[in-house]
């Protein structure tokens, strides 16, 4: 059984079954890191992804429902060399400790700031309340949400 | 007359042990120890197993510790970078791996920087001289004539040669001396900078970063099934079911150990829903009433000890207080489950693992898979972030035992959620009963303190069982080792128990107890949490009697002058008003300690918001004050205190392991919920730099004083004290009714 799944603006074609969580064809199949297993429930935000621009659990979301989905992963934001605007802030404010709930953390900001570019604090934090971080990093997660609104406000 | 030049060690150690050691190492011959080298090169002593100056003008530093989110890698990297004078950007990191770095044991209990930074300090420094004595040679100049800038030695009339160049004779096989002296800190230029982290680009940009992200060729997918609670016995699962999952290649069964592995990982998680749905147990003893679980705890045989005795004069007229305060047991947490890789190739065994101590870990393998250490390797690589002994050693050996049925493929074993929060050792619950006298000058007379808890540190290498939890439940079931507790004054559950106060009599109590009725070992801080929480909650309660200012009340028992600047510097950064009341929904409290007796000093100031309806507790700020002596990354140290804090207010608020006797309740995020982005403080942190004093471990300095500070602002804003944590809204609501 294939599947065909569009995945950061490429089309790509999974030997896996239709109800094989999105996350570990993302993880093993497409090889991309970004999103990761944090609990399999929903309960963490570690594996978002955005689904035509959604805020979206790839843990609990089968893969079979997403032929005609355009999927965004942290990959299809920037690269190391070009980083988004996100990632250059989560960068300069060192917002990570251990970093594994990061790219969902920074998933979750890119859906918040497309819908609204100019967030308070208070909508950040309301943003990414469904993200879990145990390090204790979350006043330089908000600052780094802020600094990439500030950053995409001036251009 | 050979007694006599022999030291009181090999004189007790007995003839035999003597004449062994003689004839094995010619160093005792003339009845010298060998000198005591400084950090951990004095375990590691050879100076190529630290650095190595490589052809391409680059330095390789090998360290045993390893990175779990704390930033240690870059740290360690600005120190070598710092004595070699080589740019940061030629330095290459390799750490934790039993082929080819040094035994550091674990990364745990702040120390990093104390062992490995004061090792690479001291051997970047003799290696920086050796390379100017090899230089001066090849220049015909004198050494102290030469300077260094980036890895190139300069002569005064202009010539020049490279690191690179003198690689090939530079010869650091040989013994640490430890007599280059290091550089003053007014030269450096790159420890005390705010170096960014290293690892952080990669972790933003979806970059190869974690053990959970290895891919090795031919990989296949392993899951574990393990039993209902502690002890239970497998009596009979349905293989064949979990065979008919499609891609599945083997189930491993051992006594009552579990496992599938499959060639996608969906499937293997398919056939562990399998196997736990067909699998018969005879469940192992009930746990213990979780109403009485203090009570439990307190009446379990315990090894007592009494600690930081001091006596004097007590007035007959002192007031006599007493409270007794009690901590859950609570869980690491990490967001991303235990994971490892391992792989049975050509009779040798190697495992990838965020274990916080790769040789110990292969220890553990070595009793558990009945393999010699020589035939197995472990490598760090690094995992979700690590907050002492979780299921990071349990799921490599788990996953060794798995990748046995496929030799030749690589197996990726992940936990699942469930796994983690069930198994994964927790800190232990405690019991902590403070009891003073005041006197009539409203100074503390007499301080008595006694605390119950069971064993902070069950961790690899055990020297008399095996402390992994697969190895007990195999057909051959190997047993744990006896429980133990790092002596004082760093301590494991009396961590931090001996007040730091300058008190004229005191007697503290630590009550080990040996029976475990619930599986723990290593949480960050070890007992320092709960004693800090006990001892600064008790201060305030003592400062309430005496109707003094916490403050003030604090700095009237405190002599020394470090731990006084830095209450007094949070209290400034806080806008502290002496004598401020709280107004029954609002108010602030402050707590201090010096984490281990020995450590960084931390003194925070949290401010509550209290829902009377509702009984929630938040904390909207804190600040703190950290003195850490000579700080090597500023920003990596604010990052660490500030991430101490906000982990302390989730423990205080929120965090309990619930259990009833059928087994562990904590499975998920929602039944052990953690504190969210909106309910997490602002934090400002001040950082006092003392570059002449030596760097002090900071990775747990802030969670004592941050539950402290917590719980004195509850009772200062309500006049009511919360004296068993967590912060619960029902417990909230019947203290306040």
């Amino acid at each position: 059984m294939a599947i065909s799944l569009k995945v950061n603006g490429v089309s790509r074609s999974v030997p896996a079954e239709p109800d094989t969580p999105l996350l570990y064809v993302l993880r093993n199949d497409l090889e991309l890191n970004g999103a990761k297993f944090g609990c399999g429930l929903a309960q963490c935000g570690s594996c978002t992804v955005l689904i035509d621009g959604k805020a979206v659990r790839s843990c609990v979301t089968p893969i079979g429902t997403l032929e005609k989905s355009e999927i965004t992963t942290i990959e299809g934001l920037g690269s190391l060399a070009k980083p988004h605007a996100l990632q250059q802030a989560f960068i300069q404010e060192q917002a990570a400790q251990c970093g594994y709930c990061i790219s969902g953390m920074i998933m979750s900001a890119k859906e918040l700031l497309d819908r609204n570019p100019r967030p308070s604090e208070q909508d950040v934090r309301t943003a990414l309340e469904g993200n879990l971080c145990r390090c204790g990093t979350h006043n330089r997660i908000i600052n780094a949400v802020l600094r990439a609104a500030q950053a995409n406000g001036r251009t | 007359m050979i007694a006599p030049a022999l030291n009181r060690r090999q004189f007790t150690a007995g003839l035999g042990a003597i004449v062994v050691a003689f004839s094995l190492d010619p160093r005792h011959a003339s009845g010298q120890e060998p000198p005591r080298l400084p950090g951990s090169l004095q375990t590691n002593r050879k100076l190529d197993g630290w650095l190595r100056i490589n052809a391409d003008g680059t330095a390789t530093v090998f360290t045993g510790k390893v990175e779990l989110g704390q930033g240690i890698l870059t740290a360690l990297a600005q120190i070598a970078a710092e004595e070699l004078d080589l740019p940061l950007a030629r330095i290459k990191m390799i750490s934790g791996d039993t082929g080819q770095t040094p035994n550091e044991g674990q990364t745990a209990g702040s120390q990093s920087v104390e062992n490995s930074g004061t090792a690479l300090r001291m051997a970047g420094a003799e290696v920086r001289a050796i390379l100017i004595e090899l230089a001066a040679k090849r220049l015909g100049a004198a050494a102290d004539q030469l300077a260094i800038t980036d890895g190139v030695i300069a002569a005064p009339d202009g010539r020049k040669v490279g690191y690179g160049e003198l690689a090939a004779s530079v010869d650091l096989n040989r013994e640490a001396t430890a007599k280059a002296t290091p550089k003053p800190p007014t030269s450096h230029k790159i420890v005390g900078k705010s170096i960014q982290r290293f690892d952080i680009p990669a972790k933003v940009t979806g970059g190869m970063a974690f053990v959970q992200d290895m891919r090795l060729p031919g990989m296949v997918h392993g899951r574990v099934v393990r039993p209902p609670r502690y002890g239970s016995k497998l009596d009979s699962v349905d293989e064949a079911s979990a065979k008919a999952v499609k891609g599945v290649l083997a189930v491993v069964r051992d006594g009552s150990f579990l496992g599938v592995v499959a060639e996608r990982e969906e499937q293997a998680v398919k056939a562990r829903d399998a196997l736990i749905k067909s699998a018969k147990w005879t469940p192992g003893p009930e746990l213990p009433d979780p109403a009485r679980i203090f009570e439990v705890i307190k009446s379990l045989p315990s090894k007592d000890a009494t600690i930081g005795v001091k006596q004097g004069p007590v007035l007959a007229s002192a007031r006599v207080l007493e409270a007794v305060y009690t901590k859950p047991y609570m869980a690491h947490g990490s967001i991303g489950p235990s994971c490892a890789l391992a792989e049975l190739k050509d009779g040798k065994m190697t495992v990838w693992t965020h274990s916080q101590g790769v040789f110990p870990l292969r220890g553990e393998l070595v009793k558990a898979l009945k393999m010699p250490a020589n035939a197995i390797r472990c490598v760090h690589a690094e995992g979700a972030g690590c907050y002492g002994h979780n299921g990071a050693d349990d799921v490599a050996v788990d996953a060794a035992l798995l990748a046995r049925a496929v030799p030749g493929r690589p197996i990726r074993l992940q936990w699942m959620r469930d796994d983690e929060f069930k198994w994964e050792p927790y800190g232990p619950a405690m019991v902590m009963r403070a009891k003073a006298a005041l006197g009539s000058d409203g100074k503390i007379a007499d301080w008595e303190y006694e605390l119950w808890s069971n064993s902070h540190s069950t961790r690899p290498a055990s020297t008399n069982g095996t402390n992994v939890l697969a190895a007990w439940y195999l057909a051959e079931p190997q047993a744990m080792g006896p429980p133990t507790s790092p002596p004082q004054p760093a301590g494991g559950g009396d961590r931090n128990s001996i007040p730091l106060y300058d008190f004229p009599n005191q007697r503290v109590m630590h009550h080990f107890v040996q029976d475990m009725p619930i599986r723990v070992s290593a949480l960050r801080t070890l007992g320092a949490y709960a004693n800090v929480f006990a001892l600064e909650s008790f201060m305030d309660e003592l400062a309430a009697a005496a109707g003094a200012d916490p403050v003030a009340f604090r700095l009237a028992h405190m002599k020394d002058p470090r731990a006084r600047a830095v209450i007094e510097a949070v209290a400034k950064k806080a806008a502290w008003k002496e004598g401020e009341k709280g107004d029954g929904t609002r108010g602030r409290g402050i707590g201090f300690s010096k984490y281990k007796n020995l450590a960084c000093y931390v003194a925070v100031i949290a401010d509550v918001e209290i829902d009377r309806a509702t009984g929630v507790v938040r904390v909207p700020r804190a600040f703190a004050a950290v003195d850490s002596g000579l700080i090597i990354n500023p920003d990596g140290l604010s990052a660490q205190i500030e991430g101490g804090i906000v982990q302390s207010v989730s423990w205080t608020l929120k965090e309990e392991v619930r259990f009833d006797k059928s087994g562990i309740l904590a499975v998920d995020f929602a039944t052990y919920p953690i504190l969210t982005m909106p309910e997490a403080p602002k934090v400002e942190i001040e950082l006092i730099n003392r570059p002449t004093e030596r760097p002090l471990g900071s990775g747990e300095g802030s969670q004592g004083p941050a539950v402290a500070a917590v719980a004195n602002a509850f009772a200062h804003a309500t006049g009511k004290r919360v004296r068993d944590l967590p912060f619960h809204p029902a417990r909230v609501k019947a203290v306040l009714a």
